[in-house]
């Protein structure tokens, strides 16, 4: 399996290794750079039909992907030493900033995430998407693996405070992505099976409390992911349109601009939360296969990122930060098409809007750094 | 895997990262392959079904609200319907000028700054298609006047829409209530695919008990839009089912009798047949026009209403609470009787005033000089106040509050609206939990004579007058006395019996009730300006002292200012034998009940029992005119 990898990708290492051309120098890594513009674009298309036309909403959007694209390369160019130090550093700031959130936060939608700080609000969650992650392999990077009880009780204390936090804003499916971030560094440092184990009976038992705690549209949620025709007018209503969206579109689709349930305002959230329902509609199973093929070639190029990276830290964050990203794609289309419950999250790099996307640029600058600044002496 | 390494070893920790991140890509990739999956599932598999869905979801469900219940009095003259209201309509996408024409409409109809308001934010928030209202109620000039001048404008449009209307208006406020649009408070309330489309809600009264029946079912249209979402052709359509029609046990002209018996004065009038509980008028003065709050009523009007001092809002009739004043003897009687403290015939003199074995204090009669040798029938007759303070106290507040909560003191009646209040029926526990006081001796005198903290309501009081007419047995008072499913005829509705007040002896109820007779055909009687009825009538004339007068002081009715002068009360049932009206009206600040509550109460029973008699007056008048 490894060496069918090595054989996918291996061609432009070599190309790399050999001539480090201008995007290694800017330390870019063009696999990852090529799936993102192709992931962007075809975003951007389905955009246009979904925002019903409207070139501005395009516009705007592009300045998002802009902003995006700079923070990645920006990213890029921290080498994973200076991450490592600032990794602890990152992870307070977080905490207290959501800590601070809890107290003064400015409530949007009935739940506290904001943070005004005069000029822009600020989602301290976002930050911490990142910086769990960091943190984790931080912590986990000098120890011997797969860790030993003590490491893993602090790291999982340390996934637990943020995601408590944030699932009391109430932002659960933000709680889910931090919580599944942190979760990927220690699996990926080679938590023991019977401790995971151990947290999957953990987790099941903490389920009936989280129900207790959640307010009830939350609840409304996971009872209408189990039974949608529950209430067809109300919370169903969005599953039920888009897998009509979806199912209606076929092999090839409708064709673009020719999405009936998108373009007769059937289909709730569409430039949004609910936008692969648009792509399914219009471009059929063609362009949804494409699509979820681009997001699993992304993942799996920040995966093998990830293995060849030399360090512990570098690994665990590399492999968290793509990890991460698959449970955005997987959670997004997984809900659309009525596999999971509707939570909140955006389908990455074509939802319009959505605080994410910055920080899902950053975590790919992240994997280009830690994929760029490789010393090269090292046996590969 | 399992074997413990104490030096890091880099190679086998990366070795186990590439396994773990091997077991990550296959993960991913079944993820993301469960998700392919499920596309080809919807996409290719079931395509042919979410095709046809897709097809049919160019239907719209449009909601078609049903027609609200009508109300009638219970003659069967209306007073709660439907009237088409002409609704101003503006189509934003078919207006070029949209503030140009807002500036010429205001010409031809009242626009005011609130209708604008609601209007942009109405506006902004559905598509430019959509039809959205300026103005609910044109009048029918400014519609003529708009119909005049339509083709000036483009875009705009009159519809005519069912509007609730309140044809008796003040008469029946406070018992009807009134319709107004649905609030967000409301929302929660109701049911959510029942009221869409549904813009009114019933807030008070009749209106808001009833609400459920009155309401309706919910009519739903399938309309097929074109892709734009204008809707084209209707394809399906389930009519709504209209609310029931009420019947009120309210008689309007009986009603209109004892509006106008009151006169200008603040008061309350309820009237009850004591066979059934039907209330058959019910008046609390002054009132207020409910179709002021049908569309909405204007900040001015509502703070005008809303502080006026008579308190026109105020519903008297079941939310008052008064003293009882002297009212409350007929109940302390039969108490006496029941507890054999008094007979028919035993007598007790009357100086003037009353002491408790303990204490300085006097209690004062209302008459100065006293009654002299008083017996039941005299102290009822003429109110004799030393008599009743004399039984309270031998009576004690434990049986005083024991024996009158049978009647419904202090408890409310029941009525099927929901704002009736309860009185105060007070006791030892009362006190002790409300003051945190123990009950004081002088207390249990003056309830005797319905003064301290004994509070009725104008209802509770008629029911218990209705209640000593029907000798012990009780009915559940109540507004709505049928109803009608959407076209069939009213069936009569039953409401859950009372327990009677059953006497030891029921010659203590005739007693009472000969006594009563005597307040009204009685030589001394203290309603005997109305004795000169062609019907036998059972009364007992009250007055309730708004404030307190020190033992010593005189009152003096000049000297006091309007508001501060007693309330005259006054209860009644007829014919004193077998009763068919029973009767309470309390006149704020009216002085003596029996010169000004009595001769009230006496109009209304009139208009009830003489009723063919004063028809055939009516009917003679009229031909001579």
């Amino acid at each position: 399996m490894n060496g069918g990898r090595a054989g996918l990708l291996g061609p432009d290492e070599t190309l790399a290794r050999r001539r480090p051309g201008l995007l290694a120098r800017a330390h870019l890594d063009l696999p990852l750079l090529a799936g993102l513009t192709a992931v962007a674009g075809l975003g951007l298309v389905v955009l246009y039909s979904a925002a019903g036309e409207r070139m501005e909403v395009v516009a705007r959007q592009l300045v998002r992907l802009g902003i995006g694209f700079g923070v990645m390369v920006a990213a890029a160019q921290v080498p994973p030493a200076a991450l490592r130090r600032w990794a602890p550093w990152l992870y307070g700031l977080g905490v207290v900033l959501l800590a601070a959130v809890m107290t003064v936060g400015e409530t949007g939608k009935g739940a506290q995430r904001w943070l005004d700080l005069g000029l822009v609000r600020f989602q301290p969650s976002e930050l911490m998407k990142l910086a769990l992650p960091l943190v984790v392999a931080w912590h986990l990077a000098d120890a011997h693996l797969p860790p030993d009880a003590r490491r893993v009780l602090a790291a999982a204390a340390a996934i637990a405070v943020p995601v408590t936090l944030i699932a009391l804003q109430p932002d659960l499916g933000t709680a889910l992505v931090v919580g599944a971030a942190g979760f990927f560094a220690l699996f990926l440092a080679g938590l023991r099976w019977r401790w995971l184990a151990g947290l999957g009976l953990a987790a099941a038992a903490g389920a009936p409390a989280l129900w207790h705690f959640m307010h009830d549209y939350q609840r409304a949620r996971v009872l209408t992911f189990l039974d949608p025709e529950r209430d067809p007018l109300g919370a169903g209503y969005h599953i039920i349109q888009s897998k009509i969206a979806i199912g209606s579109g076929g092999l090839f689709g409708k064709g673009w601009l020719h999405g009936t349930q998108a373009h007769l305002e059937f289909l709730p959230e569409r430039a949004t939360d609910f936008i692969f329902a648009v792509l399914g509609e219009e471009f059929g199973l063609t362009g949804t296969v494409t699509l979820l093929a681009l997001y699993l070639f992304l993942v799996l190029r920040g995966l093998h990122i990830a293995a060849r990276a030399q360090d512990t830290f570098a690994r665990l964050t590399a492999g968290a930060v793509s990890l991460t990203f698959l449970v955005y794609a997987f959670v997004n289309t997984g809900m659309v098409t009525g596999l999971l419950p509707v939570v909140g999250l955006p389908l990455p790099l074509v939802s319009y809007g959505g605080t994410s996307l910055v920080t899902m640029m950053a975590g790919f600058g992240i994997l280009m750094s830690v994929h760029t600044h490789r010393k090269l002496l090292s046996p590969s | 895997m399992a074997r413990r390494v104490h030096i890091k070893d880099h190679h086998a920790e990366a070795r186990l990262f590439a396994r773990r991140a091997g077991l990550a890509a296959l993960a991913a990739t079944l993820a993301l392959g469960a998700v392919a999956a499920r596309l080809v599932q919807l996409q290719v598999l079931d395509h042919e079904r979410y095709s046809t869905l897709s097809r049919e979801n160019r239907v719209r469900l449009v909601p078609l609200p049903p027609p609200r219940g009508l109300i009638f009095d219970r003659n069967g003259v209306p007073v709660a319907e439907n009237r088409p209201a002409y609704r101003l309509e503006l189509v934003p996408e078919e207006i070029t000028d949209l503030e140009g024409t807002l500036a010429r409409l205001a010409r031809i109809v009242d626009l005011r700054p609130l209708d604008i308001e609601r209007f942009r934010a109405l506006a902004a928030r559905k598509p430019p298609f959509e039809a959205i209202p300026l103005r609910l109620r044109l009048s029918e000039a400014e519609a003529a006047r708009f119909a005049v001048h339509r083709h000036e404008f483009p875009g705009v449009d009159i519809t005519v829409r069912p509007a609730r209307r309140y044809p008796a208006g003040p008469l029946l406020a406070h018992v009807l209530g009134y319709v107004a649009r649905i609030d967000a408070d409301d929302l929660e309330a109701l049911d959510p695919v029942q009221y869409r489309g549904t813009s009114h809600v019933g807030k008070l009264g009749i209106e808001r008990a009833y609400e459920p029946a009155l309401h309706g079912q919910v009519g739903m249209q399938q309309v097929e839009v074109n892709a734009q979402g204008r809707a084209l052709r209707v394809l399906e359509r389930t009519p709504p089912r209209p609310g029931r029609s009420l019947w009120l046990s309210i008689d309007l002209r009986l009603q209109r009798v004892a509006q106008d018996a009151l006169g200008e004065a603040n008061g309350a009038v309820v009237a009850i047949d004591p066979r059934t509980g039907e209330v058959l008028a019910l008046v609390s003065a002054p009132a207020y026009d409910p179709n002021l709050f049908v569309d909405g009523i204007d900040p001015d009007t509502y703070r005008a209403l809303a502080h006026d001092p008579d308190r026109p809002l105020f519903n008297r009739a079941l939310r008052g609470r008064y003293p009882p004043g002297s009212t409350i003897k007929p109940f302390m009687a039969l108490a006496g009787l029941e507890y054999e403290l008094i007979g028919p015939h035993t007598t007790r003199y009357c100086p003037g005033w009353f002491m408790l074995p303990i204490g300085e204090r006097r209690y004062r009669d209302w008459k100065r000089d006293g009654h002299g040798v008083t017996d039941l029938r005299k102290a009822i007759a003429e109110s004799c106040d030393v008599y009743f303070y004399d039984l309270a106290v031998r009576l004690g507040i434990d049986r005083i509050h024991g024996f009158l909560a049978r009647f419904g003191f202090g408890a409310g009646t029941g009525l099927d609206v929901a704002e009736e209040a309860a009185g105060l029926l007070p006791s030892r526990a009362w006190k002790r939990r409300a003051r945190g006081q123990p009950w004081f001796p002088g207390e249990t005198v003056i309830t005797g004579i319905g003064q301290g903290y004994l509070l009725v309501t104008p209802m509770e009081l008629a029911a218990a007058t209705a209640t000593l007419a029907t000798r012990g047995r009780r009915q559940r008072p109540h507004l709505v006395r049928a109803m009608a499913e959407p076209g069939a005829p009213p069936h009569p509705l039953a409401f859950a019996p009372v327990e009677p007040v059953r006497l030891a002896r029921p010659d203590r109820w005739e007693a009472v009730v000969h006594a009563m007779e005597a307040v009204v055909h009685g030589r001394h009687g203290t309603a005997r300006g109305i004795a000169d009825a062609p019907y036998r009538i059972a009364g007992k004339t009250g007055t309730a002292q708004v404030f307190g007068l020190a033992e010593d002081q005189e009152y003096d009715p000049q000297t006091l200012a309007e508001r501060l002068r007693d309330h005259a009360l006054f209860i009644a049932f007829a014919p004193a034998d077998a009763p068919r009206i029973a009767v309470a009206v309390i006149v704020e600040n009216g002085g003596s009940g029996g010169a000004v509550a009595a001769p009230v109460a006496r109009k209304v029973m009139d208009a009830w029992l003489l009723r063919d008699r004063a028809a055939q007056e009516e009917a003679g008048r009229g031909g001579g005119a």
